[in-house]
């Protein structure tokens, strides 16, 4: 609406960055998700992982429309089918293939647990009312996702001895790409500054033990927490899977770029 | 036609009491809380509404709905807008309305819960809740997620009918 009026455009460039990474983890790792629609393990999982799915496409679509409105770009489609892999900001542990069942969840539980953390400093952080009451919004979706994967890590790590090594293995594989979640660069140091980001750095510590509580309860072994981590992914640099995604992903919209569903 | 002056806003608002949820037939988009509020921008007719679910694939058909209602009604100069000041939640949701759940066979939602509860509620037991059919509380969670993603899945054990409920948000 009047979104446009009255923001120095430095400050407009900010929030349309904050905005997109927000935006571009959701899109990403909800559209890793939508693979499992007609795959899932049982048809509890497949409605569950396609609406969890769906939640997190409606986050970022949400956050682009209001990206768009502040950079007056016509609408939410141009940042999710019009971009190339260089230009998008999420981290790579949600671009990751969606492996079986256990890395899956495995990730869900590691994003959805920072996504809890980030959104609760968020909500007490950001003014703007519009973003604020998506962020609201996303907030009591994002618990279910902690909640629903969580059950799942204590099924798998405490169930067979195949679904415990699954996704212990599973949480070995993802721990390199968590470091990124809680790495400040200067454009949020700067977001920081102007009220419009949180210091991320310091969710890593509650982060880290609610992660420890649930694999403990769940007999799994907590990975190594000093090792290399991955980095890189918010300023472009991404792992070869994300090429492969968006190819997927924007293949009809951009061969068809005026197409319409009747 | 000329809107402001012809049509009071009670008028719009029953009017869009008769705009049904496609996802849950027995309530109208009013009584779910999805219309926020109905006003005049000059000219302009203005229907704020909001999503219940962000991924909620019913928004755009409710959308459509009211435009398609709004305009048989002889309504030409109007905006649906989506408002996401504040977020929807299940207490918007009138007793009526809970009611009428309750007899369609979804157990209806309760009070929300406040969200600095969430992690110690992780520990805590799961909430009961009663069988839309029998009343019984000897029920169990199936499955966080039903069919649409505002409902869950449970089982009633007492009459053996598995049901969804209304989640609480």
């Amino acid at each position: 609406m009047n979104t446009n009026q009255n923001i120095p455009k430095a400050k407009k460039e900010l929030v349309v960055e904050i905005l997109l990474r927000l935006a571009d983890d959701r899109l990403i790792h909800g559209h890793r998700l939508s693979e499992w629609a007609g795959h899932g393990p049982e048809l509890e999982e497949d409605l569950a992982l396609a609406n969890v799915a769906l939640d997190m496409i409606g986050h970022a679509a949400a956050l682009y429309k209001y990206a768009a409105e502040i950079e007056g770009k016509p609408d939410e489609d141009h940042y999710a089918y019009f971009r190339d892999d260089i230009d998008f900001k999420n981290v790579a542990m949600v671009e990751l293939p969606k492996g079986d069942f256990a890395f899956t969840i495995a990730r869900q539980f590691l994003f959805s647990a920072y996504s809890y953390f980030l959104y609760e400093k968020l909500i007490e952080t950001v003014g703007d009312e519009q973003f604020n009451g998506m962020l609201q919004k996303h907030f009591k979706e994002i618990k279910y996702h902690f909640r629903h994967s969580r059950e799942w890590v204590f099924r798998l790590g405490d169930g067979t001895e195949e679904s415990h090594e699954r996704i212990q293995h599973a949480f070995d594989e993802i721990w390199m790409y968590t470091g990124e979640l809680f790495s400040l660069d200067d454009a949020e140091r700067t977001a920081i500054d102007k009220n419009l980001f949180v210091d991320i750095s310091e969710l890593k510590e509650p982060w880290l033990a609610l992660v420890k509580d649930t694999l403990e309860e769940a007999t799994l072994t907590l990975p190594d927490d000093d090792q290399y981590m991955f980095s890189g992914s918010r300023q472009g640099k991404h792992t070869e899977h994300l090429g492969h995604l968006l190819a997927q992903m924007q293949f009809l919209r951009r061969s068809y770029p005026d197409a319409e569903w009747k | 036609m000329n809107t402001k002056q012809t049509i009071s806003k009670s008028k719009i608002w029953s009017w869009l009491e008769e705009v049904i949820d496609p996802e849950i037939p027995v309530l109208n988009v009013v009584e779910m809380g999805i219309v926020r509020g109905v006003e005049f921008e000059g000219e302009s007719l203005i229907v704020k509404i909001t999503p219940t679910y962000s991924g909620c694939p019913a928004i755009n058909a409710i959308e459509m709905e009211i435009h398609k209602k709004l305009k048989e009604k002889g309504i030409e100069n109007f905006r649906v807008v989506t408002d996401y000041k504040e977020s929807w939640t299940t207490d918007w949701m009138t007793d009526h309305a809970k009611k009428k759940l309750k007899d369609y066979g979804i157990a209806p939602p309760d009070k929300s819960l406040k969200s600095d509860d969430f992690l110690a509620n992780l520990k805590g037991s799961q909430k009961i809740v009663p069988c839309p059919w029998c009343d019984s509380m000897d029920t169990e969670l199936e499955s966080e997620f039903g069919s649409t993603a505002c409902k869950s899945q449970y089982y009633c054990n007492n009459c053996d009918q598995p049901f969804e409920h209304f989640k609480c948000i």
